[in-house]
């Protein structure tokens, strides 16, 4: 058996995806900003995916959902565009986030530091979380842009978007969210919650990889990061990726349609996964249950270092992560486990197992059993287990490496 | 940058099959007791080197007769990846049947070495080869506690690139006789730097003494000072011709400072030197006249003609003086 449990870092493509996407590759090919009818042969599909993603989302049609490449354009447009059309070309010279963030935000905002614009990094509390008391601590009147994730890539937990969304409206600040783990595993409303801005990917909703989406309220200025042919109603240039938009569509579709049934199946399977691995000694999971997306866990077993049991994992035919697939070659600390202030022993332990719609029970089970097993093996290797101490002198030193 | 940067590496496949082996079913984890050694009649010692919080620990067991020093058992305890298993590993099965003293010179190198599945391809990726390094240091102390020395004392030079075990004096002289300017030369001729990169910059994975962007600024600026230092003796020792620039003009200055200035500045006037260029022919010097020399008569004149005498004499015959 093989388990895949890593769909934070990206999610099978759902069969009826591809099975939509289909046609638009050999059949209706026609770029749709032609005149004749090979390139209207595509509109249907393209209205259909845009109104799928609408109204998986509760967009008003004021609003503007702009296809993009993924949420690392996304999160760049947003970024570099309020840096340009509000620091550079206003009177604002500010920009609020989270220590947090994914890497497309953290770089892009430190490339901006560079370019002259003031960058905040607010820190996470235990639960790895935003408060927002500490939000409109930071913003000034010079404040351009909020950004906060909706969820965390790496721990699952939720930030609260709603009340962060509201301090910013009440102080005219415009509020960025990377919706990107949020977006089809747990409810999104944009008619609940305040978001001038929203990034997006398909790939982390069983959408194919290559296709993403900026929602922009009220269909606001914005200055395009791409200029080409005026795609997009001018927004972002680029010949339209028709199959990949219609699969979005799908795909989200799919995703949010029930997605209280869907949450509840997803969540069963974590939480018996995650009672099952906390029956083993000295281990711990960061945030709590209910305030956490439903697919996610993220574990520290004291004493096995992350990326030996992600070997072990493998070996079992298990996909997991220890933190950020994305700079999961840099194998440093996880960054999140340091921000919560866990214990700097254990920033070296986390391991995220990340469910999706198609795990199966028996899976569950295959890895809570292989999962202990290589708990087992690596602790009998482990110094920190080992029961002769060193000779009196032979102690180690505390750490002195950089994180 | 180039084509095959474009994927990421694919860190787990770039081990060796050994590496793989013994990280799966090491042959020498787990303990010797005090009980054990001391049945043999041996000495127990025990080292720990890195911490859980740096993301690698070990823990090395010699079990050491002390009639020979020779370590007849060892094994090992780790916290930490693949690499830092197998690294641990085959570092006890290197140490046992030396004698303490043989088993100090065992290096980081030593132990990427013996993880090879052929000679020439390497073990581990770059970014692991700081794994190894591990094992040497555990090595250093284990020995510093048998001999009740400090593990330091086994360490004749200074290491910068733990990795590559290139040493200070090394990289100094490298530097040096290449005539090298950038880091990516450093690694080039050295490997230094080509590894865990923690010794290139601070921030790295690894807190450091020294680094290669200081010694390679520090370097430079020596060689700089000892250019200009041989280019100033060059002067002194009248050879105008082959000093730098500034060097001439501040040797103009120095003469016109010495012999000329006080006499214009008596009658109320002054001259700066503006450039110096030579030519095939002249080296020529441009000055301006200030206050009462400008325009006087003689400034054209014999002024002008007892300063080029002065620098002719001075410096260079080939000095021609040009007011502007």
């Amino acid at each position: 058996m093989q388990v895949y449990l890593d769909n934070n870092a990206t999610t099978m493509v759902d069969p009826l995806v591809v099975e939509v996407m289909q046609p638009f590759f050999s059949e209706i090919y026609g770029n749709p900003n032609s005149l004749h009818k090979f390139g209207t042969a595509s509109h249907p599909a393209i209205s259909k995916a845009i109104d799928q993603v609408y109204k998986a989302l509760n967009a008003s049609d004021n609003d503007d959902i702009v296809f993009t490449s993924c949420a690392t354009e996304s999160n760049n447009w947003v970024l570099k565009s309020i840096f340009n059309d509000h620091i550079v070309s206003g009177d604002k010279n500010h920009i609020i986030t989270t220590e947090v963030e994914h890497p497309s935000v953290l770089a892009a905002c430190r490339a901006l530091e560079k370019e002259g614009a003031k960058v905040t990094y607010l820190p996470v509390n235990s639960q790895g979380v935003v408060e927002p008391h500490v939000v409109r601590s930071f913003i000034t009147d010079k404040t351009a842009l909020v950004s906060v994730m909706w969820a965390s890539n790496e721990t699952g937990m939720i930030f609260p978007i709603k009340e962060i969304g509201e301090i910013c409206k009440e102080k005219g600040v415009l509020f960025h969210s990377d919706g990107v783990q949020a977006v089809g595993k747990i409810p999104v409303d944009l008619q609940a919650v305040h978001v001038d801005f929203l990034s997006m990917s398909a790939h982390k909703f069983h959408g194919p990889k290559g296709v993403g989406a900026l929602y922009i309220r009220n269909s606001q200025p914005l200055s395009p990061l791409l200029h080409g042919g005026e795609h997009m109603g001018g927004r972002r240039s680029g010949t339209l990726n028709v199959p990949y938009i219609v699969a979005m569509g799908k795909a989200i579709e799919l995703a949010t349609t029930n997605i209280e049934e869907k949450m509840a199946s997803i969540r069963a399977k974590r939480d018996r996964l995650e009672d099952a691995l906390l029956e083993l000694s000295d281990t711990f999971v960061v945030g709590n249950r209910e305030n956490r997306t439903p697919n996610t866990i993220l574990i520290s077993i004291r004493g096995v270092e992350g990326e030996g049991m992600l070997w072990d994992l493998n070996n079992g035919q298990i996909g997991a992560s220890t933190g950020s697939a994305c700079a999961s070659e840099d194998l440093q600390a996880n960054t999140v486990m340091l921000a919560i202030g866990a214990d700097s022993e254990l920033a070296h332990t986390g391991i995220r197992l990340s469910l999706s719609r198609f795990t199966t029970d028996s899976e569950i089970d295959y890895t809570i059993a292989h999962f202990k097993k290589a708990v087992e093996r690596l602790r009998a290797i482990s110094s920190s287990y080992a029961k002769v101490q060193p000779t009196l002198g032979g102690e180690s030193k505390a750490c002195e490496l950089h994180h | 940058m180039a084509k095959n940067d474009l994927l990421g590496a694919s860190l787990w496949d770039a081990y060796s099959n050994k590496v793989t082996t013994l990280m799966n079913n090491p042959n020498h984890q787990g303990e010797i007791t005090e009980q054990e050694a001391a049945e043999h009649g041996n000495r127990l010692i025990v080292a720990d080197f890195g911490a859980e919080s740096c993301g690698d620990a070990v823990r090395l067991y010699w079990e050491v007769d002390p009639k020979t020093d020779i370590i007849v058992n060892s094994k090992f305890k780790s916290f930490g990846c693949g690499t830092a298993i197998a690294s641990s590993d085959i570092m006890t099965e290197l140490c046992i049947g030396k004698t303490v003293k043989e088993a100090v010179k065992i290096t980081n190198i030593d132990v990427e070495f013996a993880l090879r599945d052929s000679p020439e391809i390497p073990a581990v990726p770059p970014q692991k080869m700081h794994c190894s390094v591990m094992a040497y240091d555990v090595i250093k102390k284990a020995a510093g506690l048998y001999m009740g020395v400090d593990s330091e004392s086994f360490e004749d030079e200074i290491i910068v690139c733990e990795c590559a075990r290139v040493s200070l004096k090394t990289l100094q002289e490298v530097i040096r006789l290449n005539d090298l300017t950038t880091i990516e030369q450093i690694t080039d001729y050295t490997k230094a730097g080509g590894f865990c990169k923690s010794c290139i910059k601070p921030g790295g994975h690894e807190k450091r003494e020294y680094y290669l962007v200081d010694i390679l600024r520090d370097t430079r600026r020596e060689m700089d000072e000892e250019k200009m230092k041989a280019a100033a003796d060059a002067g002194s020792k009248g050879s105008f011709e082959s000093m730098t620039l500034v060097q001439q003009i501040k040797a103009i200055d120095a003469v016109i400072d010495e012999n000329v200035r006080q006499f214009l500045i008596m009658d109320g006037g002054n001259m700066e030197v503006i450039d110096v260029k030579p030519t095939e022919e002249y080296v020529d010097v441009y000055i301006r006249y200030l206050g009462a020399c400008n325009g006087c008569a003689s400034s054209a004149t014999g002024t002008l003609y007892a300063i080029e005498a002065t620098l002719k004499e001075k410096l260079s015959k080939k000095i021609r003086v040009l007011p502007i």
